[in-house]
């Protein structure tokens, strides 16, 4: 008898192998659906039994927990815990993911005000019915008890915290932030609105930069991500975002990854992929990692380049250098589409001896003979598309990169259908939308620069304003100016900059010059730490709205449960811009989108009607496309001819040498997310409890560092310790590491490189010196105990 | 760049990102160079980042690229406050 006991090792749902009929419907959905092939059958017969990995629990078999299999079983045998813990659901609502940038669709399944299970919704275009291990599991956070629930100030950052009412809230923001624009000039404040709350709330918090502050001093956290996407794409196409829809990859034959971890950054997207490559599309990857993809069961990339970090836009003029050098281009496109001239002029300069493969090869470790191969796929393997992340964009030729990757897509002709294009995968849940919606400091929503006196003209009569039509600054920019003593308040939406910016020490002195630091979120983050008031948030679960995915998709967020705060985020806003003197007065975030789709070209016919119609619309959606956009630059480019750009190679500054030998690339796990706010909040840590660095057995042997060994990592910003993993997924000389946990801070490390163009902060490129240590370096202690002592909270009692 | 006392904190780091935008453009077609540094500073530079670039240049304009000196006779003055 092949008895297997009860397995309750995952800590979402359990295998009860006695309600088990081996329909074997859990194996295929791992395998076709999920792709990790971590399920299967053992035994014959009636002794046949459902087993993960090697027959181990599934907590320590190569299952990622996405859920899949509990979807699929059809008795009960692998079941949501919380199922069995509050038993079936009485309603639920259709919403999306507040995790990364693939924007999936759930059902949230509720018992009264609480959520019993989150079901991948199967009508969900970006996700088709697949989830992962935060969308499907994750969300445990909108009930821990660290969230705060009321308002709260201080007047130093070294006094505890002092629960006050929203009246008395609003009334200090208004007072405070009016003394500080009298004293130090309306230039003085600003704001940051968030990729993680809707594009409703986005598209008010820069309205109150712009209406209330009086200035352009808003910026988004794409500013450390994907600025350069914005940027590059603009300039060679004219539009900032992607080419295509997620269903394009059906229609792929050669894939190209750069700077990406799908399987573990955007996996429900890195799941299709890999579906497509197992039906045989063709797969080069240039990461100076060994990521997943490169070999992964039924999937081996036909190239793999691992170029050192800092080297992508000479890899990538590489490659353009041999397709133009072996004609393979397409001319009848390039001379339709593209302005031929500047081809001619793009294509002498990719020529020149010092972009060929064997000038390239040196230094950035790349063969040429790969270089010439991935090159040729690329060109000639069908439609070719380019998907990439943040391994592009954070570096400080970040935007270069964008730029030379539209090359490659505009010299191929692999644009304008489906199956091909430029594909930035995006962090955030709402990244794109935060864009889209006005964030940045020289653009109103739509991208339009605020110096275009039409764009300026809509608003003012609107808003009953006159607008600035002078940029403002973006958030380095904010703190250089408050460490040099003219910026003084800054309002943070949903962001954690502290964490998830570079060089921490920088960040830190920049809000400790400031006078006012309002930080607008579900928990004290580390930001809180320097900040005078806190603003509690509301989760996705209890607002409605919309996020825009990293299609264009815009997909409907709603509300399943009252806001434990008592407010949604975009009441908040409102409620501070009528305490700063405006008028607002909306009752609901469709009349938000109502204005947004008046003023906004590419929103013009967006309409919360049209997303119950459709289910979701992708940008642009007007009159001209009424049902939205899945595949852009069919006809045209946006811009009108497509632009070549010269992408010379320029080093970066940051480099490796006698004191900092090593290069510190850094990046994110499966199982958590961003500054893990959210994600060390849940039973996710059991999976990811620590960052980690990843260093190389050579280079792990030369220090004397063995596996689990906590180390010291330094580079001229900052130290920082931690444990080390010796891997061979990094190269030598190469370590790399991830910014889930304020423990280990691993920003402290990252300097103030950035890009040339947007100022997306290089956080891929580190030169760093490991060493072995005995635990937390002093400043980590140090650092510790001030957010303890920042984090004291003053309790009032409730009025009578 | 040298530490002269005239100079704020932010200065070197304001010098670094415009020698590192005329970098870029120094590749460009030749005819588009200074336009193209002037045009991106007057797009993404707040005034007071502009403002304090034109007393960098007129200090002397130490560590400064030549483009982004010769691209100073376009980029706009901020107004003033």
């Amino acid at each position: 008898m092949n008895f297997k006991e009860l397995d309750v090792s995952n800590p979402y749902f359990a295998y009860d192998p006695a309600k088990c009929i081996v329909c074997s419907l859990c194996v295929r959905a791992c395998e076709e659906q999920q792709g990790t092939f971590a399920l299967t059958v053992e035994g014959r017969g009636f002794e046949s039994r459902i087993t993960a990995g090697m027959d181990e629990p599934f907590l320590q078999s190569e299952c990622v927990s996405c859920g899949a299999c509990v979807q699929a079983c059809p008795t009960g045998a692998l079941q949501e815990k919380s199922i069995i813990e509050m038993g079936m659901p009485d309603h639920s609502a259709v919403t999306t993911c507040a995790y990364c940038g693939v924007g999936c669709s759930f059902k949230a399944e509720m018992k009264g005000e609480e959520v019993v299970r989150m079901v991948p919704y199967k009508d969900g275009k970006a996700n088709r019915g697949h989830s992962c291990v935060k969308g499907r599991f994750a969300y445990g956070y909108a009930n821990h008890k660290d969230r705060i629930l009321n308002p709260m100030i201080r007047d130093k950052i070294t006094d505890p915290w002092r629960e006050v009412s929203w009246e008395e809230v609003y009334a200090h923001i208004g007072s405070k932030i009016g003394r500080i624009q009298q004293k130090y000039g309306r230039g003085s404040v600003g704001g940051i609105t968030s990729s993680r709350c809707t594009n409703e709330e986005t598209y008010l918090v820069q309205k109150l930069v712009r209406q209330a502050f009086g200035n352009n001093n808003v910026d988004t956290c794409a500013r450390v991500c994907h600025s350069p996407t914005g940027y590059g794409l603009k300039t060679t196409f004219g539009t900032s975002a992607g080419t295509q829809d997620f269903d394009s990859v059906e229609h792929t034959d050669v894939v190209l990854v750069i700077g990406a971890n799908p399987t573990d950054a955007h996996p429900v997207f890195g799941s299709r992929l890999k579906k497509r490559l197992r039906e045989g599309a063709k797969l080069i990857v240039l990461d100076p990692r060994r990521i997943e993809l490169v070999r992964t069961p039924h999937v081996e990339a036909s190239y793999h380049l691992p170029l050192k970090p800092g080297t992508n836009v000479a890899v990538l003029t590489a490659l353009a250098h041999v397709i133009v050098s072996e004609g393979l281009f397409d001319e009848a496109f390039i001379r339709e589409r593209c302005d031929w001239d500047e081809f001619q002029d793009w294509a002498s300069f990719v020529l020149q001896p010092e972009n060929s493969p064997e000038a390239i090869e040196k230094m950035s470790g790349v063969s040429a003979e790969l270089i010439r191969g991935a090159a040729r796929l690329y060109a000639t393997g069908g439609n070719s598309a380019i998907y990439y992340g943040l391994g592009v964009t954070e570096h400080s030729q970040g935007s270069t990169t964008v730029m030379a990757i539209a090359n490659l897509a505009m010299a191929t002709g692999n644009i304008g259908r489906p199956g091909v294009g430029v594909n930035p995968l995006r962090g955030q849940n709402n990244v794109q939308g935060s864009c889209d919606m006005g964030s940045f400091p020289h653009e109103m929503p739509g991208y339009r620069h605020i110096s275009d006196d039409a764009t300026r003209a809509i608003y003012e009569s609107l808003w009953g304003v006159k607008l600035d039509n002078e940029p403002g600054l973006r958030i380095p920019n904010m703190l250089d100016a408050a460490v040099d003593g003219s910026f003084k308040a800054l309002y943070v939406q949903g962001e954690d900059i502290l964490q998830s910016d570079p060089n921490t020490h920088h960040v830190a002195a920049g809000l400790e010059a400031m006078e006012c630091v309002i930080v607008h979120d579900l928990f004290l983050n580390e930001t809180a730490n320097y900040a005078h008031i806190f603003l509690p948030g509301s989760t996705f679960l209890e607002k409605d709205g919309t996020f825009t995915n990293a299609e264009r998709r815009i997909n409907r967020v709603r509300k399943v449960m009252e806001p434990k705060n008592g407010y949604a985020d975009w009441e908040v806003t409102q409620d501070m811009a009528r305490a700063l003197g405006q008028d607002w007065n909306y009752t609901h975030p469709s009349e938000i989108m109502a204005e947004i789709a008046a003023t906004t070209p590419s929103f013009a016919g967006v309409t919360y009607e049209l997303l119950e119609k459709e289910g979701s619309v992708q940008w642009p959606c007007n009159e001209k496309a009424p049902t939205g956009t899945p595949v852009m630059h069919i006809d045209g480019f946006v811009r009108g001819k497509g632009k070549f750009v010269r992408t010379a190679y320029v080093a970066t500054d940051e480099k490796a040498g006698p004191r900092f030998p090593l290069l510190l690339t850094t990046g994110r796990i499966l199982s958590q997310y961003n500054v893990g706010a959210q994600t060390r909040r849940t039973e996710n840590v059991v999976w990811h409890d620590e960052d980690l660095l990843e260093i190389h057995p050579f280079d792990a042997e030369t220090r004397g560092i063995r596996e689990g060994d906590w180390v010291k990592l330094k580079s001229r910003s900052g130290e920082t310790s931690l444990r080390a993993t010796i891997t061979e997924r990094v190269a030598p000389g190469v370590v790399y590491t991830t910014f889930h946990h304020p423990a280990t801070q691993a920003n402290v490390v990252t300097t103030e490189y950035s890009d040339w163009a947007t100022n997306c902060p290089e956080y891929k490129v580190t030169a760093v010196q490991v060493s072995p240590s005995n635990g937390p370096t002093e400043w980590q202690e140090d650092y510790e105990e001030h957010a303890r002592q920042s984090r004291r909270i003053v309790h009032v009692e409730a009025a009578e | 760049m040298s530490h002269d006392e005239k100079f704020k904190s932010g200065d070197e780091h304001l010098v670094y990102m415009a020698n590192q935008i005329a970098t870029f453009f120094t590749s460009q077609p030749e005819a588009e160079r200074a336009a193209g540094v002037a045009d991106h500073i007057n797009k993404f530079w707040e005034p007071r980042m502009r403002g304090r670039l034109f007393e960098i240049i007129e200090m002397g304009g130490d560590g400064l690229s030549p483009l982004v000196l010769q691209a100073s006779e376009t980029i706009n003055r901020p107004r003033a406050a």
